[in-house]
């Protein structure tokens, strides 16, 4: 059932096939120090891994452009590193303090950047969908060439959020890049468990709109095929919605005991690791020697001990400031 | 000064705000070839095309969420939920995104959304069609929620609703929609004070939406009795206007509090909790309240009307504060 690790040429230079592997080391090493953190009591709450995922968030955000929005879940650390938040403010964020991407007020789960049209990590399952399919219309109304690309888990697509928002943006023909992270699991619930239909491009496809199914652990297929959808919803195409199909390796949050899937079943799809798969294939084409993987990881791991050193050193928001933000100061009652 | 109907000072504040500002735009169900479903909106797609007053298809939670979205993204959105029974449907985007968005973003993103919706009873529509929810959405930080009961109020609180940067809900009540009143080409209200739409001396009655006109008649019978009361309108029921609510109560010493909400956790209770919290020695009597009674809103005419506050019930229950 899972298909061969990914092979055959990479179509990169060098150069940008080892942003590629960067950013997926950086969000491997950012995540593995944040468990640890945890562990540590540092970072409290509840805090959802990518690890396993890597590939779609760099492939997929790499393939937008800046003026692009982003509209994620409360699995969102990965996207919010690629499209370029510092990982001393993600970090930050995670610690609670006044330094973080969204002050300390959202945590793991909500990181926000105005800076890099970042609209959130969203913890309510299918809730940023509407949300992207009015930013989609804004962009649209105001003559904006904007694409919002919402990514979401393929749990979400049994909710209503999610075909109300297709359904309108398909209607509207509304500049939106619908991106499945298919994990198989919604915390413990299969896909097969959930869905009648467990073909989610059909599912899709049934509202009108272009649809891709990729393999989501290749981060050249995920790259190839987010820029094509993105690609086609620039064009004025109308929504694009693209699955990519991956694996969470880790827990679905700390307090998951893994009942729901065997060892066995995370040990083989961790063969089809994104990091492991697409560094093989460079060094096999001649663009990775190994001191320059060791080299990439070594820069990966001394940027995490910023971010660490820096939320560490970050302050706590006044316990004064509580009501700040409820309401904007123009508005505040 | 002209004379006009609640639902076409909410019309003509709409115009004018279409008009006014090329990022302002309507969107709901039925709000444009059919014309609204209490015709609020009918003619506006005519004069503003389909681009700016979008039917959607019913996904209550969609297009509030899209409306939430464009705000977001630079549009200042009006949104219609045909009535608050249906806006249960879109709390989730309401209360989980637009609430909380500025502060859970740490100030960076605001929602200057307004949403419409019309509420309340009366009309014999039975128990799904007629509920009061003004107080679940008034109990939440992060949104404002107005309710216009005048023809004034409804042509005045639009235009700064819409100027205010964060989300804002009004809730026009159905029973208002035919009722007339003298609009004036300047602005009167605005969006954080209570009205006093009745000066008196013996009793404070606290009012708001389409309890006023009852709280009026009923302050018109005892009049008639010689009882003077003071007919407060808040107008805002988020924030509330408490230092309105209490000067009133702190003249007269005696209040009533009237609200089509169900009484238990009713906002007629936490204006009750306002005044024993901060003018308990000022009071000359317990208070009062006159709400719905605690059953689905009947169907048959008699029923519907025994489980609404009524003229009748206000007069009794101020007579009772007043020992009468
Ligand atoms: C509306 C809602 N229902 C339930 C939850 C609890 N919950 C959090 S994540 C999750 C699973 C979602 O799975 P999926 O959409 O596939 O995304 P994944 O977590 O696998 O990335 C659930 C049920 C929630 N946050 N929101």
């Amino acid at each position: 059932m899972i298909a061969p690790p990914p092979a055959g040429p990479v179509p990169y230079e060098k150069d940008y096939a080892l942003a590629l592997l960067a950013d997926m080391l950086r969000i491997r090493r950012m995540e593995e120090k944040c468990a640890q953190a945890y562990g540590e009591g540092k970072i409290r709450g509840f805090l959802h891994l990518y690890i396993g995922e890597e590939a779609v968030a760099a492939g997929a955000v790499r393939a937008l452009k800046p003026e692009d929005n982003i509209v994620a879940t409360y699995r969102e650390h990965g996207h919010a590193l690629v499209r370029g938040v510092t990982m001393n403010s993600i970090m930050a964020e995670m610690y609670g303090k006044r330094e973080g991407c969204s002050r300390g007020r959202g945590g793991s789960m909500h990181l926000f950047d105005a800076g890099v049209r970042l609209y959130g990590g969203n913890a309510i399952v299918g809730g940023g969908l509407p949300v992207a399919v009015g930013l989609a219309l804004a962009a649209r109304m105001q003559d904006e060439a904007r694409v919002t690309a919402c990514f979401f888990g393929e749990g979400a697509m049994a909710e209503g959020a999610f075909h109300e928002s297709i359904n309108l943006a398909a209607l509207w023909r509304l500049p939106v890049l619908f991106c499945c992270e298919n994990n198989l699991y919604a915390m413990g619930t299969a896909l097969d468990r959930s869905e009648s239909q467990t073909d989610l491009c059909v599912k899709a496809a049934s509202y009108g709109v272009q649809t891709l199914k990729v393999d989501g652990q290749d981060v050249v297929a995920v790259h190839e095929a987010a820029q094509e959808a993105a690609r086609a919803v620039r064009a004025g195409g109308g929504p694009f919605f693209v699955e990519f199909q991956t694996y969470r390796f880790r827990a679905h949050s700390m307090f998951d005991a893994e009942l729901y899937r065997a060892k066995s079943e995370v040990e083989e799809w961790k063969k089809r690791g994104p990091l492991h798969t697409f560094s093989a294939r460079l060094k096999a084409e001649g663009k990775l020697t190994e001191e320059a993987f060791l080299a990439l990881d070594h820069e990966a791991n001394a940027e995490v001990e910023r971010a660490v050193a820096f939320a560490e050193a970050g302050s706590w928001e006044p316990v004064e400031d509580l009501l700040l933000d409820v309401h904007s100061p123009e508005g505040r009652p | 000064m002209t004379t006009m109907s609640y639902r076409e000072a909410m019309r003509t504040a709409l115009r004018e705000a279409l008009a006014g500002d090329p990022r302002v735009f309507l969107m709901g169900e039925d709000v444009g070839r059919y014309g609204g479903t209490y015709a609020v909106t009918k003619g506006l797609l005519e004069e503003f095309g389909p681009e700016r007053v979008r039917d959607t298809p019913l996904s209550e939670l969609g297009f509030v969420g899209a409306g939430i979205g464009a705000a977001l993204g630079g549009m200042r959105p009006i949104v219609e939920v045909m009535t608050v029974n249906f806006s249960l449907l879109a709390l989730d985007q309401i209360v989980n995104t637009a609430a909380l968005y500025r502060h859970m973003s740490g100030g960076q993103f605001s929602v200057p959304l307004v949403i419409r919706m019309a509420t309340g009873a009366g009309r014999q529509i039975a128990a799904q069609h007629s509920h009061s929810f003004e107080n679940w959405y008034a109990s939440i930080p992060g949104i404002k929620v107005l309710a216009p009961a005048t023809a004034q109020d409804a042509r005045d609180m639009l235009a700064p609703a819409l100027a205010d940067p964060d989300p804002v809900i009004i809730f026009e009540h159905a029973q208002l929609y035919n009722t007339e009143g003298e609009v004036t080409a300047e602005r009167q209200a605005d969006i954080r004070t209570a009205a006093v739409r009745r000066p008196g001396t013996m009793v404070s009655v606290v009012t708001y939406g389409g309890s006023l006109p009852k709280a009026l008649a009923a302050a018109d019978q005892l009049a008639a009795d010689g009882v003077d009361a003071e007919v407060l309108d808040l107008r805002v029921l988020r924030p509330l206007d408490t230092a309105t609510i209490l000067a009133s109560v702190r003249k007269c010493r005696r209040a009533v509090v009237v609200d089509e909400g169900w009484r238990t956790g009713s906002l007629a209770a936490e204006i009750m909790a306002r005044i024993v919290e901060q003018a308990f020695y000022d009071l000359d009597a317990p208070l009062a309240r006159v709400c719905s009674a605690e059953v689905p809103i009947p169907y048959a005419r008699h029923l519907e009307d025994a489980a609404l506050p009524q003229p009748a019930g206000i007069v009794a229950a101020v007579n009772a504060v007043l020992g009468r």
